[in-house]
């Protein structure tokens, strides 16, 4: 393989990229393997999987140089950041309606008070907070 | 193409592929060992994000612009993948809990 730009400065900042991509991605699989709980642990993928995944496609993008590739890359870094957060919040609802056991050092379970505890099932508005008047 | 070393950025570039390789192996590692539903879908989406920067990687030392698309592709099929996945989980959990309602289950 030969991997240039062909201007020195370029390439370093191509391979930067792409470094501190690949160890953000280790970061969200170590996090995904090694986190007590389901929403720590979807905490660690979609954080540190996006921001790798992303830095990436930043470095595809600067690779190229051209309008083609870098606008297909930097859509993909928007998908990305528009995706991720939906992806974990579809899970993490789910998982909390399922009644996933989070980890014994939780502080604080804010939803809680929202959802019964023997039938967690979710009702859609049922976690705004209702005005006791 | 791949197979030859030319540069000292080549072999950047091997080890930026060793490194998606080793959390690519570690997320799977995670989805075999589960325990639960949720954190299969959890591994699953991870894996479809690193899937993605390891396509845009290829297209990088390839030079072909194909594998991009693909890799745009694939982070739109895992998105939905995992919402779909929500989904049916959060509906399936909803019926059981209505056909055998625990102990103090609200009326």
């Amino acid at each position: 393989m030969t991997t240039s730009t062909g201007h020195p400065i370029l390439d370093i900042i191509v391979v930067a990229l792409a470094l501190t991509g690949a160890f953000f991605m280790i970061v969200a699989s170590v996090g995904v393997l090694r986190l007590p709980d389901l929403l720590l642990r979807m905490h660690a993928a979609t954080k540190a999987g996006a921001l790798g995944t992303g830095l990436v496609l930043v470095a595809v993008a600067v690779y190229f140089g051209e309008v083609g590739m870098t606008t297909r890359a930097l859509a993909g870094v928007a998908f990305l950041i528009l995706t991720a957060p939906v992806a974990a919040h579809v899970i993490g609802r789910a998982s909390y309606a399922s009644g996933v056991k989070l980890w014994k050092e939780t502080r604080r379970d804010e939803l809680a008070e929202y959802y019964s505890t023997h039938s967690p099932t979710l009702v859609p508005g049922s976690e705004v907070r209702q005005d006791p008047s | 193409m791949i197979g030859e070393i030319n540069s000292n950025l080549d072999i950047a570039m091997l080890v930026v592929f060793a490194l998606v390789s080793l959390a690519i192996l570690t997320a799977l590692y995670r989805v075999f060992k589960g325990p639960t539903l949720g954190d299969r879908v959890v591994a699953v989406d991870l894996l479809g994000v690193l899937a993605v920067g390891f396509m845009a990687l290829y297209s990088l030392v390839t030079g072909e612009s194909v594998y991009l698309d693909a890799a745009i592709a694939l982070a739109l099929i895992a998105f939905l993948g995992t919402v779909a996945f929500a989904r049916y989980y959060e509906i399936d959990n909803r019926r059981r809990k209505a056909r055998n309602p625990g102990p103090g289950a609200s009326p």
